[in-house]
């Protein structure tokens, strides 16, 4: 094996035992991203020299004990583009940001550092996080590493398909209605977004506040639990964040057969694609094979999921993103006076799907209309807890299908924004609830990735992971992607 | 038409809190700072920021509910208040809306007979915006604005009255009380000037036939008023204004209207049509904020003496009414008063020697009571020395003059202008005898019965001791000596 199918554990271990140097494994990553982001597009901004020269530090200046101290020592990650950075720039993928340097590192940032990461580059998104496919970037296209005419789902887009493209080993992204989950269920890679509150929000550029959690993409089970570990915790700058017991950093031994799996009939019925649907079907085979049970349960408000996401979430991100004025940062475009230079800012920075959102948020949160649209909107939000709160009495953990489809072609879905806003049917209801989810790969249809959901109840991240760790070393997962067939 | 009207006043105040740092980040909160120096990324509304609640602010907020007889609510939560400034980083005021931190109290104005309960709607805690400098003279010919954030995120309490004054000067009597309350608590500067305490008055008329809701009636917000003087001219012209369009049979239109300090008079900033819509919505970076009975109970136990039962309490020491009142306006005078009855405890002679001569020095010389030139310990000294008859109190008062200049003790003042009473009777009635002989018509003319004459010898008996000699003595050794010539 290379040093880029190396997950980060075991990255980590070979540069704390000497085997590689961190500089080899950055050099490995940034080779990779030099060889193929080209194709993929999974990249916003790239710091080579500074990656290097951190890399050469840790070479030069650290004794073994203290690079065993380091969790992820020398591990290359890369970092979604909403996350802010004061090495390198972050734009959200928006024209407003373009050039925009942080003062401060957002806290996870600052957590993976200390744990020894080396920050390679920071990876593209659909503006603002505000997709589902990565094509709503204001910079480029990021393509699906399994089939390179597609989409690698949104908005954490440019994380999953650097991941599942072996140019890093793992990378940070966002989620506020399924951007984490759906990437890793197209780029056939393991993403997971916790628990409300469980990582801090302190430098997420907010789209939605009360829905937005940040969490990893990894390429085993065991990274993502040793990363959410390092990540996850009360932060004093976020006073959303909960201080929980951590996350297990090691995926416990669970007895899969102690294990109630609730089947939610609403995530299984009509309009989902056979091919997805034969793979889950499988899968659930083999849970039930190696001792689960099964259970039918029912979610009912869960057909509200999606109106509801899309009243709170752009009512949230109408008033987050008013602070893009051209006033202290970012791009201003010059006006004959204050409104006017508002106006020509926001409507030359923000993207047609920004603007759009904006809009449906503002209309929402109008004098005359509050009650009648965000109000009930949290209302339902309220039922659609109750809704899980009642099924984790029946069950130990919920699995479902992570996205009804396969991965879209580019372009496909751009004209039709209601079917855009489908592919989060099934990722959207736990950033409403704040309870954790975590899409793992289950295999191809069609040679293209297919990912299971799991749901927990709120801070069931480690029953989640080892359900999930007992999954993995039960299914003969594909290799790698060909990335358009020019690979290997 | 002159239809009988009633006038609606609701007064909305906004109060600086004096926390260490601001209401959402760790930034100093210090007035008069270069620009832009007492800024981090929260208050700047940088991307990825999100605010953390100063518990020191709602304490102070807690101790002024308190002070107001408001409730506190146990649960209580913010909001964004949403708009476009360049003085707001964020485009939205982290403020509370639907549900406050306090409701429901009441100032009492007036005293004796005449008080009376003004009530208090709510309190809540929200931050405050930058500052716009204007370069040029006016907003109307500026050439550029400049965006100092040093305020912006500074915890501002805002106090709403009910409509429940009826004349400009029940608002300033409002005012005047609620500032007092506010000053005993400590938790805030004050300072009208500096832009710490700001208000807004709403005005209405009301029709004496109409029986609607007050809220429906046409109402005019006069805005940012700087000083309570000018709240109430602001008033009083506003009822002028309205009652004379109301004579015309004009409509009152509702709207904001801004304060001219040079003419007296309002002018229209902004009707409804063209208010904002503000978009409140419930802010998710914060968490409800919960108070427990425990932390309540600890405010409680904090809370100072206030000026209701300070008033209280000189009255029964025997200080007149008209002094109370004064003494307890101002929490630093009243500490003063408080120092110098505790080393002399003549409170008649303290309070008149501090509410007149020493207060018209202070006055005078612009200075306050925080930092008295005189300490209470001298003040108090040298009432000691009129008392033991060492000094006269016309001498006292030049000796108070004297000390308030050099910051010398009374004692020092004393010997550096040899200032001693002349008690000796002998040294005194040779000094008498002298003047008596050398105004033999004045003799006559009070012997005569002209009183005032003798007022004239007193005058020169003093002159010739320097006004060292006792007055009373002097009076009653003229008397003696006259007596002895007739
Ligand atoms: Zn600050």
């Amino acid at each position: 094996m290379a040093i880029i199918d190396w997950d980060a554990y075991d990255t980590a271990q070979k540069v704390q035992s000497g085997e590689v140097s961190a500089l080899e494994c950055v050099d490995a990553a940034l080779e990779r991203i030099a060889s193929w982001d080209s194709v993929i597009g999974a990249f916003l901004h790239v710091d080579a020299e500074g990656a290097r020269e951190k890399a050469r530090i840790m070479d030069s200046t650290m004794t073994r004990e203290a690079k065993a101290a380091l969790p992820l020592a020398g591990v290359p990650v890369a970092i979604k583009d909403n996350m802010v950075t004061t090495d390198m720039p972050t734009t959200a993928a928006s024209q407003i940001l373009k050039g925009f340097r942080s003062p401060y590192n957002a806290t996870v940032v600052e957590r993976l550092v200390r744990a020894g990461a080396i920050l390679v580059g920071k990876t593209n998104l659909d503006e603002f996080a505000m997709g589902s496919s990565t094509e709503h970037s204001a910079y480029k296209v990021t393509r699906n590493p399994w089939d390179t005419e597609r989409v690698p789902g949104g908005s954490s887009g440019g994380s999953a398909a650097a991941v599942a493209a072996r140019m890093v080993p793992f990378a940070l992204g966002s989620d506020t209605g399924g951007s984490i989950r759906l990437p890793a269920s197209y780029c056939g890679v393991l993403g997971i977004k916790p628990t409300y509150g469980r990582v801090s929000r302190y430098g997420l550029i907010a789209y939605a506040s009360s829905l937005d959690q940040i969490g990893p993409l990894t390429r085993s089970v065991r990274d993502a639990a040793k990363i959410l570990h390092i990540i996850a915790g009360k932060d004093p700058r976020d006073a959303t964040s909960i201080d929980a017991s951590s996350v297990s950093s090691e995926v416990g031994p669970v007895q899969i057969q102690n294990v109630r799996i609730g089947l939610p009939e609403e995530y299984f019925g009509d309009g989902m694609d056979s091919r997805v649907r034969d793979k889950i079907d499988n899968v659930l085979e083999q849970l039930r094979s190696m001792g689960a049970r099964l259970v039918p349960i029912s979610l009912p408000h869960t057909r509200y999921a999606i109106a509801t996401y899309y009243l709170i979430a752009p009512a949230e991100a109408s008033s987050n993103l008013s602070r893009y004025d051209g006033v202290r940062y970012g791009q201003r475009v010059v006006g004959q006076d204050l409104v006017s230079m508002y106006e020509s800012t926001r409507a030359k920075g923000f993207g047609h799907e920004v603007k759009h959102r904006i809009l449906l948020g503002t209309h929402a949160l109008s004098a005359g209309y509050y009650d009648a649209y965000y109000l009930k909107a949290q209302k339902v939000r309220t039922l659609i807890r109750q809704d899980f709160e009642n099924a984790f009495k029946q069950v130990d953990l919920i699995v479902t299908p992570t996205v009804p489809d396969l991965p879209f072609k580019l372009g496909e879905r751009e004209q039709d924004p209601l079917q855009m806003y489908l592919t989060d049917i099934f990722t959207v209801t736990t950033n409403l609830a704040g309870i954790p989810g975590l899409s793992q790969p289950i295999g191809l249809a069609d040679g293209l990735p297919v990912g299971l959901q799991w749901m927990g109840p709120p801070l069931a991240e480690d029953l989640i992971l080892s359900a999930a760790g007992r999954l993995e070393s039960a299914l003969t997962l594909p290799q790698w992607p060909m990335l358009g067939g020019l690979d290997r | 038409m002159s239809a009988a009207y009633e006038v609606v006043i609701g007064l909305e105040v906004h109060v600086e809190l004096k926390t260490a740092t601001k209401l959402f980040c760790g930034c100093a909160n210090a007035f008069g700072q270069e620009p832009n120096t007492e800024t981090c990324p929260v208050c700047l509304g940088m991307p990825g920021v999100l605010p953390v609640l100063n518990g020191e602010a709602v304490s102070l907020a807690a101790r002024a509910a308190l002070a107001l007889h408001c409730e506190i609510h146990s649960y209580s939560k913010f909001d964004r208040k949403q708009y476009f400034y360049p003085d707001l980083p964020k485009a939205y005021q982290i403020s509370q809306y639907d549900q406050p931190l306090a409701e429901n109290g009441y100032v009492e104005i007036g005293f004796g007979e005449g008080k009376r309960k003004i009530g208090i709607e709510r309190i809540h805690l929200e931050e405050d915006a930058g500052k716009l400098n204007h370069i040029g003279n006016r907003l109307g010919d500026a050439t550029g604005s400049l965006v100092d954030l040093n305020r912006a995120g500074v915890p501002l309490i805002e106090i709403v009255s009910r409509p429940q004054m009826h004349s400009p000067e029940e608002a300033r009597q409002y005012l005047t009380e609620l500032k007092t309350i506010l000053s005993y608590l400590d938790i805030s500067d004050l300072r009208m000037e500096e832009g710490s305490m700001r208000c807004d008055a709403n005005i209405s008329l009301k029709p004496s036939d109409y029986t609607g809701s007050l809220f429906d009636l046409p109402r005019v917000e006069i805005k940012n008023v700087n000083s309570f003087r000018n709240v109430q001219r602001g008033i009083e012209y506003e009822i002028g204004r309205q009652k004379e369009r109301l004579a015309q049979g004009l409509a009152i239109v509702r709207e904001t209207r801004g304060f001219d300090d040079a003419s007296g008079t309002t002018y229209s900033q902004r009707s409804k049509e063209e208010a904002n819509d503000y978009r409140y919505f419930p802010e998710p970076d914060l968490p409800p904020l919960v108070l427990s009975e425990e932390w309540l109970a600890k405010q409680q136990h904090m809370m100072p003496e206030l000026p209701d039962s300070l008033r209280a309490g000189l009255l029964q020491r025997g200080v007149a009414e008209r002094d109370v009142q004064v003494l307890v306006q101002d929490p630093d005078l009243y500490r003063y008063w408080q120092q110098a009855v505790a080393e002399f405890s003549d409170v008649r002679q303290v309070t008149n020697w501090i509410l007149s001569d020493y207060s018209r020095l202070m006055n005078a010389h612009s200075l306050s009571f925080a930092a008295p030139t005189v300490t209470a310990k001298a003040l108090a000294s040298l009432l000691r020395l009129i008392e033991s008859g060492t000094l006269s109190g016309k001498m006292a008062k030049e000796v108070l003059e004297a000390m308030f200049e050099s910051g010398e003790t009374p004692q020092a003042v004393v010997k550096r202008l040899g200032l001693i009473q002349i008690t000796d009777q002998d040294a005194i009635r040779d000094i008498v005898s002298s003047v008596v002989m050398a105004n033999p018509a004045v003799v006559k003319d009070f012997l005569g019965g002209k009183d005032k004459a003798l007022a004239f010898l007193v005058g020169q008996v003093m002159k010739q001791t320097k006004g060292q000699a006792k007055p009373d003595l002097v009076n009653d050794l003229l008397r003696e000596v006259i007596a002895t010539y007739a």
